[in-house]
């Protein structure tokens, strides 16, 4: 035990003593965090929007003078037919049309609901996911009013229907996205590079030809890293409340644990990584192509899994992230506990113990 | 609990760099390998380190089977790679604790054994190892090799690219070393550290051309060694390669070392035929070989 | 004579921050000399050298390489000198050919004088087997070799020579020397450090560093009876331990 300890005091201060590592450490988690999170920004002010109201009935009215008189929107024109709402968002001066169906209130009156179609420009499909948002919660809100002290609820029903990119996600994607690359970034990649340069110094060889076990060096390589990619996970979580407002709505604790899951996935692919190959920046090549891009593209971070071609969707099963960004939004926005995610939980569970198992197998008592 | 190497044989895909070599090494005997880069030197020094496991033959160190015994040589031996294989960004001191305590010891339980040498670098002991000279780092390793008292010592080509004065002292400090039951086995490439060591391995291309102390290997040449002396040495060296008798012509320090074909060899006759050749001040004399002369009579075959 | 001397240097000196690395040399080096430059590991000789050929800028006196100013002139300089070294010397991974085709390029040698060279070069060599051979496969030895005759590919008036001969086998170490014997024949300068006391001896002057001065400047010979000892290895012995 002392062995290891003082292996593990060593990893200490190879960390410490690396500026640039360190810098990488925990700076890239909040630049990340605050890129991501103004370049997708939710907020929204005065956007320009057209009304096509077909019905020019009370409750219409009351609606439309309610969202002009939100500080977020600014009804720019009334279209009298349908014909010009294309016309309208290609002169590109407004950001959505909202469509009242024709006898909307004798709708709402006799049958109880009524449609409104809120059309957006989804060019941009962060902005587009926040107008549908604001304008769904402001129809909800007059909803509310009306409903008070009435029988029977009228139900409103606004149709969402976004033009140009039709299946946008969430805008609070970005936490979860962004926790999942900083975790396994660090993790597997400060780790590789880690074990390969003792290999380039030649202080492999000195370390084989000690009394320490192949687990030790192993898991004495790795203890560093856990806590500093807890460090980094609680940085994230805590910058995602604080300067984005993002609710986390589940269980912190959870989220805890189940952080600490992935960040051994993606050690155990680290060292798996440092198995194979021999020098720090084939494993930095190797943790950046191959980690990296797969987690940016197949995890459903950014590109929605649902529609990504299903060849992809398959390869997708394979790519840890996947199943941590499905956790972490989870927990974090749905507010799920373990019972929801235990599919998911598993299958981290089952790649960390297969690739454990793969390194065991393939780190090597001897050169060569 | 000496080394005991027989008939190793070791090839990387089709080159083979070590082919047959067997020898022994006694205890406590200051054993060196000598011979240039590529002779096949630190693939046998990770061979017996456990580090490579042999195509062919066997080896004991210390008692211990290299391929089954294994953990048991890496808990009794001490091995210093070729490279200088210590932690830059880490202090002297914390380099030394580290190996310490990887072996399950401490810097002061063995004190003794490394004081001689760690004595020299102590006073830097705060200073990291990435700024240390050549020298220092030499002594560092050595002392992190010895730290946990092993019982055999790998010292993989320690001197290289080490000045004269350094490499001075640290084969002062193996000689002491040696008092204190370590067997040691070295290899280096500077042919004039082999008439330190009790007895030598000259090896190249993967092959031991001869085993013996250095003070008998010196013997074992058959010819005749004669320096020979003139003010402009490019053109003796090109006349006597041009002499019809040359067997061998090698500059040698400010002389050429040349051997003769012939039985029955006349320095008056070639000083003539330097002389016809233009050259000043030549002189021919008989001379002791040493093991550099030994090492190239014998890789010539 | 002053025209003969193709390295001359005034008190060269070069400070990084409060650390003087060479501390004010002066010598001079004649045109077809053999040079050797030595010191012990970290007495200012890599430094001195890089100085030289002109990819360090001196803090402090002055010298002329090849008839040019190494505070203002280092591109001539460059020019006009090889440099080969223990560390850099060729690319493993292009063939023999490759390599001397590569170099002769960056001297600015045209293509028809490449062309020439190359052939000269590998058959003086003897390596015409072997020049499509990827360099990392040879011998340490006929690298150096190699590295050599690249170094001279331009016909430069002094070639730099860093530790030419580490580890190299006995013979193929005393054929470089003939080779470098060869070049100064013909005139062109060389000067080189080493570690091997051997090879001091060689040398026509050897320059003795010690904490970033020059200590001893003189022929072997001389050396030896001034310090009094056999051979080379003694001298510098007597004069590192003397410092300490």
């Amino acid at each position: 035990m002392k062995r290891f300890l003082g292996f593990v005091r060593k990893e200490f201060y190879h960390i410490f003593r690396d500026k640039r590592s360190l810098f990488i450490l925990f700076g890239m988690p909040v630049a990340q965090i605050l890129l991501f999170g103004f370049a997708i920004t939710n907020e929204i002010n005065n956007v320009d929007i057209a009304v096509l109201n077909q019905s020019k009935d009370v409750n219409t009215q009351e609606i439309t003078q309610k969202i002009d008189a939100s500080k977020y929107f600014t009804i720019k024109r009334f279209l009298t037919s349908e014909k010009e709402i294309e016309e309208a968002f290609k002169k590109g001066d407004i950001k959505a049309v909202i469509n009242f169906e024709k006898d909307f209130s004798e709708h709402l009156i006799k049958e109880g609901q009524g449609s409104i179609q809120i059309l957006t420009d989804a060019t941009d499909p962060n902005t587009a996911s926040a107008i549908t948002n604001y304008i769904s919660s402001i129809i909800q809100s007059y909803q509310q009013q009306q409903n008070q002290g009435v029988q029977m609820d009228y139900q409103i029903h606004p149709e969402v229907r976004m033009v140009y990119n039709p299946e946008l996600k969430s805008v609070f994607m970005f936490v979860p996205g962004v926790m999942t690359i900083i975790l396994m970034l660090v993790s597997a990649m400060m780790t590789s590079i880690s074990i390969t340069r003792e290999k380039e110094l030649g202080t492999m060889e000195i370390l084989l030809v000690s009394p320490l076990s192949s687990f030790q060096v192993i898991v004495g390589k790795v203890v560093p890293y856990i806590f500093l990619s807890m460090i980094n996970a609680a940085i994230i979580i805590f910058l995602g409340i604080t300067v984005f407002k993002m609710p986390i709505a589940g269980n912190l604790i959870l989220l805890g644990l189940e952080s600490v899951l992935f960040i051994i996935t993606s050690l155990a692919l680290g060292i798996l990584i440092s198995t194979m190959v021999k020098t720090q920046q084939t494993a930095m090549m190797i943790s950046l192509m191959g980690l990296m891009l797969p987690v940016i593209l197949l995890s459903g971070f950014i590109f929605p899994i649902s529609s990504m071609p299903p060849p992809l969707q398959v390869i997708s099963n394979i790519v840890p992230a996947k199943w941590f960004i499905t956790i972490a939004k989870g927990i974090m926005l749905k507010g799920v506990g373990l019972g929801y995610l235990l599919k998911e939980t598993l299958i981290l569970i089952g790649m960390t113990v297969f690739f454990i198992a793969l390194s065991i197998k393939k780190y090597k008592i001897r050169l060569e | 609990m000496g080394i005991l190497v027989e008939n190793i044989s070791k090839s990387y895909k089709n080159v083979a760099a070590v082919k047959d070599i067997s020898f022994e090494v006694k205890p406590g005997e200051l054993y060196g390998l000598i011979g240039p880069d590529g002779a096949g030197k630190t693939t046998l020094f990770r061979i017996l380190t456990t580090l490579l496991v042999a195509d062919k033959g066997q080896a004991k160190v210390a008692g211990y089977d290299v391929v089954q015994d294994y953990k048991n040589i890496r808990h009794s031996v001490g091995y210093m790679p070729g490279r200088f294989s210590l932690y830059q960004d880490l202090t002297i001191e914390e380099n030394l604790n580290f190996f310490a305590t990887i072996f399950g010891t401490s810097i002061e339980e063995n004190y003794d054994l490394i004081k001689d040498v760690y004595e020299q670098i102590e006073p830097f002991k705060n200073r990291r190892a990435g700024k240390l000279s050549g020298g220092m780092k030499q002594k560092l390793a050595l002392s992190c090799a010895l730290i946990h008292k092993p019982k055999v010592l790998f010292l993989d080509e320690p001197t290289t690219g080490v000045d004269p004065v350094s490499r001075k002292e640290f084969w002062e400090m193996l000689k002491r070393l040696q008092q204190k039951d370590i067997t040691i086995l070295v290899s280096t490439p500077y042919m004039d550290e082999a008439a330190l060591c009790d007895r030598i391995a000259l090896i190249q291309e993967g092959k031991i051309l001869e085993i013996d102390s250095p003070e008998a290997i010196v013997k074992k040449i058959p010819k005749k060694i004669y320096d020979i002396y003139a003010s402009n040495m490019y053109g003796l060296l090109t006349a006597l390669k041009d002499f019809e008798h040359a067997h061998s012509v090698f500059p040698f320090g400010e002389f050429v070392h040349y051997t003769d074909k012939r039985e029955g060899f006349d320095s008056n006759e070639l000083k003539i035929y330097l002389e016809n050749k233009n050259l000043q001040d030549v002189s021919i004399s008989l001379t002791e070989p040493d093991i550099e002369d030994v090492f190239m009579e014998l890789s010539r075959k | 004579m002053k025209e003969e001397n193709v390295i001359i240097s005034k008190g060269l000196t070069k400070r990084f921050g409060g650390f003087t690395a060479v501390d004010a040399i002066t010598f001079e080096v004649k045109k077809g000399e053999i040079f050797g430059f030595l010191g012990a590991n970290g007495a200012g000789k890599t430094t001195a050298m890089k100085m030289l050929i002109g990819i360090s800028n001196p803090t402090g006196g002055e010298a002329m390489v090849a008839g040019f100013d190494v505070h203002t002139q280092q591109d001539a300089i460059k020019k006009n000198i090889g440099y080969m070294s223990q560390k850099f010397a060729l690319y493993d991974d292009l063939t023999v050919a490759e390599n001397i085709t590569f170099y002769g390029g960056i001297y600015g040698l045209s293509r028809k004088q490449i062309r020439e060279k190359r052939t000269k070069l590998i058959e003086t060599l003897g390596l015409g087997e072997i020049a499509h051979q990827l360099v990392g496969s040879l011998p340490l030895g006929w690298k150096q070799k190699l590295a050599f005759s690249v170094a001279m590919l331009h016909d430069p008036q002094i070639v730099f020579l860093d530790e030419p001969t580490g580890g190299v086998d006995p013979i193929t170490r005393r054929q470089f020397w003939e080779m470098i014997y060869k070049a100064a024949d013909k005139g062109t300068t060389i000067f080189v450090t080493t570690h091997y006391m051997d090879e001091a001896e060689y040398c026509h002057r050897v320059s003795i560093m010690v904490a970033g001065k020059i200590e001893a400047l003189d022929t072997p010979k001389k050396l030896k009876e001034q310090f009094e000892v056999s051979s080379m290895n003694d001298v510098f012995l007597r004069l590192a331990r003397n410092i300490e």
